[in-house]
């Protein structure tokens, strides 16, 4: 029990996908444009993370070695397709929101990561955990930079006007350049906080950081990163 | 005809550009732009791939989940096409064309967890495009991305001697490059 207790901690804090490893940009400065918006793409999210966590786990010993990442890549897949025909047909106002990403969740790489990293060296339960705690961690990191940017770009949060009516909204916060602009800060604020705790800006701090965070081994740009 | 291609293709490589209006293919633009040459390697091994990838889903999704019925698995399919067009795109050139493989090779694993490159695949899709217009479409989104991950290398080799603030050396100021270059290219959707 603690030890799954522990995963839910790890993913929502010490490697939290959004702010510490910066892992799934795309979807995060994508879908970002409401908060609502957010919390359906973090939970889609979820949902697969945790069913295919639990499936490969299953399959561990199964899966030939070789083979392992195309095997991977078919379960993702698989489930992400059953959660686009699920959303479509329950949740239609979503589907429409997310539209082209629901399907692109299948090489946000923070999934293929905890199939290669945990669930394929680790048992059911844990595993299953470990998908949870990752998956709430990316909702929670997309709902935190949808609500800024709601909030800045058109006065709500949650679809709610909570601004006085005097405000104007500042509607390139919810356009794509407001994207980068709230992730540039945030990045900052975080780097600011780890510069006055005296440590050096690892993490987050460097774009070679996305190639050496990014789980896909088989990858060449870590080397092209390193040699820049 | 022709002025459809030419709309469809300005379209997707300026208005709606890859990397800065819908957030395609982040990683790579971000993490391989330190340097003009590389910018422009990765560029142009993400023009062939895209190219090639439309061309091939195309041709499965009309003439294979098209006539089966099966266009609900077309994920799964093209997650797959992706993943073994750019294994025997490597093995051929490796084997072929030994210049080409070495200005590209290295980036060509890269594309494979590219989301650009699905991407494009499921938009010509979901626009109900032919294989011709799916094909530009491929082309033109590509280029747009080789013409901002230049432009981004560009800026980043200046920003070298520039002094920056500290808590936004790295990826912020990267980050806040991209959302000006953004904000340029908003300009282009006058041209609709």
């Amino acid at each position: 029990m603690r030890k799954c207790m522990e995963r839910l901690i790890n993913g929502l804090v010490k490697e939290n996908p959004t702010f510490v490893l910066m892992l799934g940009m795309c979807p995060t400065l994508a879908v970002t444009t409401s908060a609502i918006n957010g919390i359906g793409m973090g939970l889609a999210t979820t949902v697969v993370l945790v069913l295919s966590n639990i499936m490969i786990s299953v399959l561990r010993k199964v899966i030939p070695d070789g083979v392992r990442i195309p095997a991977f890549i078919v379960v993702i897949a698989s489930f992400v397709t059953i959660v686009e025909l699920l959303l479509k047909a329950y949740i239609p106002s979503l589907y429409a929101a997310l539209g082209l990403y629901i399907p692109l969740i299948v090489v946000n790489c923070i999934i293929l990561g905890r199939a290669e990293s945990y669930a394929s060296k680790n048992g059911v339960v844990y595993s299953a955990f470990d998908g949870l705690g990752m998956g709430l961690g990316f909702t929670f990191g997309l709902t935190c930079i949808g609500m800024v940017r709601e909030l800045i770009g058109a006065g709500s949060l949650f679809d709610i006007m909570i601004m006085p009516e005097s405000y104007e909204p500042v509607t390139i916060f919810i356009l794509a350049p407001g994207a980068f602009l709230v992730l540039a800060f945030l990045v900052a604020i975080m780097n600011r906080i780890k510069l006055a705790k005296g440590k050096d800006t690892g993490v987050g701090g460097n774009c070679d950081d996305l190639c050496r965070n990014c789980p896909n081994t088989n990858c060449g740009g870590r080397g092209i990163a390193g040699k820049e | 005809m022709i002025g459809n291609l030419i709309l469809i293709a300005v379209g997707s490589a300026f208005i709606n550009n890859v990397v800065l209006s819908q957030f395609l293919g982040i990683c790579p633009f971000l993490g391989v732009s330190k340097k003009i040459n590389t910018a422009a390697g990765m560029g142009s091994a993400v023009v062939f791939v895209i190219t090639l990838a439309s061309f091939v889903a195309g041709v499965i999704y009309k003439y294979l989940l098209v006539p089966f019925d099966i266009t609900y698995l077309k994920t799964i399919v093209f997650i797959l096409v992706i993943a073994a067009l750019v294994q025997f795109v490597e093995m051929f050139l490796k084997k072929k064309m030994k210049g080409l493989y070495q200005a590209l090779g290295v980036y060509l694993p890269l594309i494979t967890t590219n989301c650009a490159v699905l991407g494009v695949a499921l938009t010509n899709v979901s626009k109900d495009y032919t294989i011709l217009e799916g094909v530009i479409n491929g082309l033109a989104t590509s280029v747009g991305f080789l013409i901002s991950i230049v432009i981004l290398a560009g800026l980043r080799e200046k920003m070298e001697y520039n002094n920056i603030p500290k808590p936004f050396k790295g990826m912020p100021i990267v980050l806040l490059t991209a959302c000006l270059m953004a904000i340029a290219f908003f300009g282009f959707s006058g041209l609709k």
